[in-house]
């Protein structure tokens, strides 16, 4: 226990707690021991590109959690459909996940580019006026980036839902059909509550993928076109290395730290009503 | 037992001692990012160099010059820094010499007469304060054209460009031809590279440093609208695949002849080289309009963590003797792309692009330190935002004005 102790100590707060303290000084290139107050924080909200990564990433988030759900949990009923080849399959859509985000987003930068992939293809084909350039537009970019994100964590969810869907009873979906109730209704009403658990940790395991998204966006665009892609990792990471300016990277990750402790805070307070009220979740 | 421990302490002091003493004849580690086929094979020179002067060459190559940059102010912090460190002609290592965590080579310095054979913007940037803290080992000039001689016959361009305006008349003949008139590499590095060419090419050497040196009357002043407005021009003459595009695959779209003309640093000389094609014959290369257009000056410097060690100020000291030293100089800078830091070099054994550069840098007056070296690495971050955003937004050349006053301010 000591040991695990004094890591959580040193390596975990320590290390928040050395971020917080820099993120009130004046650091540069090399942290300094000054305390300028809130300085770095009215800078950081005064800049446009942290606050519009804030809002790129919202959106990436929704679009992320909310298609990578439904994607999952279509592949995993079409999968236990009892298939031909559900091995293969499995190993198909899963595959992805064991890929990289570096290369996965390498692969869609071509894919997506206008003069290489889809749209001159289909332009190719013969239809001239069709058009595919969303990574190339400002308004469209951070879509074209959950494309590749989610054509990425689609699999883990359809994984983490094939366990449970697997772990419900055959004998429930006997008396169903003796019921007569229609197979949509069954997963709709019984099936979908009852993967409650899998559904939880497919969200958590998504939204930590959503705070740190990083490597996808340098990846396919730098957080381009302009900034139209930039994210609050990019934002951290460029103040931190190239634009010797730790304090104001620092000032950045302790409002993403709090930003995502302000959410999970509800969470895991519900859950602990949840469990002193004697209910298993 | 206690005799025991320092018995056993003391032994392995002596045996530590004498393995330090044996590892640290002229034993130099250098951090650097030079990865890649061209550049590995230039540090290599410089290697050879340190080696045959008597040295032991240890390679610490980290790629991404981020990365190695903030491991080696990591190593300087934590107390175990390595024998010498690359950073940008720049002000990047302006905080750590403030901070008093390099050595200087002013002996060196001194021998070699750095004073007299480096060019003024080369040593405003290594020498702070008097002292001279850091070695530079090139000169990468970020804005030239490159552009495909096949492309230019088939749009019957007859001369380079020698004014703006032929090289606006330029590109419209390329597009007419049907051919893409720039192959533009849509990053906010590459922007910022290409808006800085012509700022200086276009606004002219007096406008760019006024600008940089924050002057709010010049950025507000019709010349420099006139950049801003020439810069957006430019984008009419790209493809819609520019955005995102890294600047190799834009070089092998003039390689290949698809594209007229690409504003990039020399580095891509090397793509061009690697496609088997030679300066002058397949491809050719202006340094900007004109006789005496400037000559934007950036490059790579080894800088020199704080020791008191005797041995391992001597291995610094004999490597800035050699990275210096012109026949390494010549060795090393034919493979990097770049030329030599000093002019009373062989030229002869360089390509014509080259021997272009040389000439330039024997003008003084065509001298333009880059960007890097005028304001600090936050404030060039500030601008490049600013540059990306005029560049792929509808951004009204006004509120761009506004914008570039409120970055350089800082």
């Amino acid at each position: 226990m000591l040991p695990m102790l004094a890591t959580v100590l040193f390596a975990y707060l320590g290390t928040v707690f050395w971020s917080v303290r820099v993120s009130v000084s004046s650091s540069r290139t090399l942290p300094s021991s000054d305390f300028v107050g809130l300085a770095q924080y009215t800078r950081l909200f005064a800049s446009e590109r942290w606050l519009l990564s804030l809002e790129n990433v919202v959106v990436f988030g929704v679009i992320f959690i909310a298609a990578c759900l439904v994607l999952g949990f279509l592949l995993a009923v079409f999968i236990d459909q009892k298939v031909a080849g559900e091995g293969v399959l499995r190993t198909v859509f899963l595959y992805p996940y064991a890929m990289s985000f570096v290369a996965t987003g390498l692969i869609w930068q071509w894919v997506l580019n206008p003069e290489l992939g889809i749209q001159s293809t289909v332009r190719a084909l013969g239809f001239e006026t069709f058009t595919f350039d969303w990574i190339a537009t400002q308004d469209k970019v951070m879509y074209a980036i959950a494309l590749a994100a989610v054509w990425q964590a689609a699999g883990l969810v359809m994984a983490l839902m094939l366990a449970g869907l697997r772990g419900i009873d055959d004998s429930l979906w006997k008396a169903a059909r003796i019921d007569g109730i229609p197979t949509w209704r069954v997963y709709m009403s019984i099936v979908l509550p009852m993967l409650g658990p899998s559904i939880g940790t497919a969200v958590v395991l998504l939204s930590v993928s959503v705070v740190k998204v990083y490597d996808v966006v340098v990846a396919m665009t730098q957080g381009g076109p302009g900034l139209a892609s930039e994210v609050p990792g990019k934002f951290i990471m460029d103040n931190l290395f190239g634009r010797a300016n730790i304090g104001l990277a620092s000032a950045a990750s302790t409002v993403l730290l709090l930003t995502v402790l302000a959410l999970l805070a509800p969470w895991m307070y519900a859950r602990a009503r949840a469990a002193r009220n004697g209910g298993h979740r | 037992m206690i005799r025991k421990h320092s018995l056993a302490i003391g032994v392995s002091l002596a045996v530590l001692a004498v393995g330090a003493a044996h590892a640290q004849a002229n034993r130099a580690e250098v951090i650097h990012w030079w990865t890649s086929g061209g550049e590995s094979a230039a540090i290599q020179e410089i290697a050879n160099g340190y080696k045959a002067a008597g040295g032991t060459w240890v390679d610490s190559a980290i790629a991404g010059g981020e990365a190695a940059r903030s491991a080696a102010i990591n190593r300087i912090v934590g107390g175990n820094p390595s024998t010498a460190a690359q950073f940008n002609t720049s002000q990047q290592f302006l905080d750590i010499v403030k901070g008093g965590m390099l050595n200087n080579v002013d002996e060196v310095a001194k021998k070699n007469d750095w004073d007299k054979i480096l060019p003024a913007p080369i040593l405003k940037s290594i020498k702070i304060d008097g002292h001279f803290y850091a070695v530079p080992v090139n000169i990468h000039m970020p804005a030239w054209f490159w552009y495909s001689k096949a492309a230019f016959a088939k749009a019957g361009i007859a001369a380079e460009p020698k004014t703006p305006e032929e090289f606006f008349a330029a590109l419209d003949k390329l597009k007419a031809a049907g051919i893409t008139p720039v192959a533009f590499g849509g990053q906010p590095w590459q922007e910022k590279i290409v808006f800085d060419a012509l700022l200086a090419h276009i606004g002219g050497a007096d406008l760019y440093l006024k600008v940089y040196k924050g002057d709010q009357k010049a950025i507000a002043s019709p010349e420099f609208k006139n950049v801003l407005a020439s810069f957006r021009k430019l984008k009419g003459y790209t493809d819609a695949g520019s955005p995102n595009r890294n600047w190799n695959d834009a070089t092998s779209m003039v390689i290949s002849g698809k594209a007229g003309v690409q504003i990039m640093g020399d580095w891509a000389k090397g793509e061009f080289q690697a496609a088997k094609q030679t300066a002058g014959k397949e491809f050719g290369c202006f340094p900007g309009f004109g006789p005496k257009a400037p000559y934007i000056i950036a490059g790579d410097v080894f800088v020199f963590p704080k020791t008191s060690d005797a041995a391992a100020i001597k291995s610094q000291q004999l490597l800035a003797t050699v990275m210096t030293s012109p026949a390494t100089q010549v060795a090393f800078n034919n493979k990097k792309g770049s030329i030599p830091i000093r002019t009373d070099v062989d030229a002869k054994a360089m390509d014509i692009c080259a021997q272009q550069g040389i000439a330039a840098m024997k003008d003084v007056s065509r001298q333009l330190p880059n960007s890097e070296m005028l304001v600090a690495p936050d404030i060039t971050g500030a601008l490049q935002d600013v540059v990306t955003k005029f560049w792929n937004t509808n951004q009204s050349v006004d509120d761009a004005v506004k914008a570039v006053g409120a970055a350089v301010k800082g």
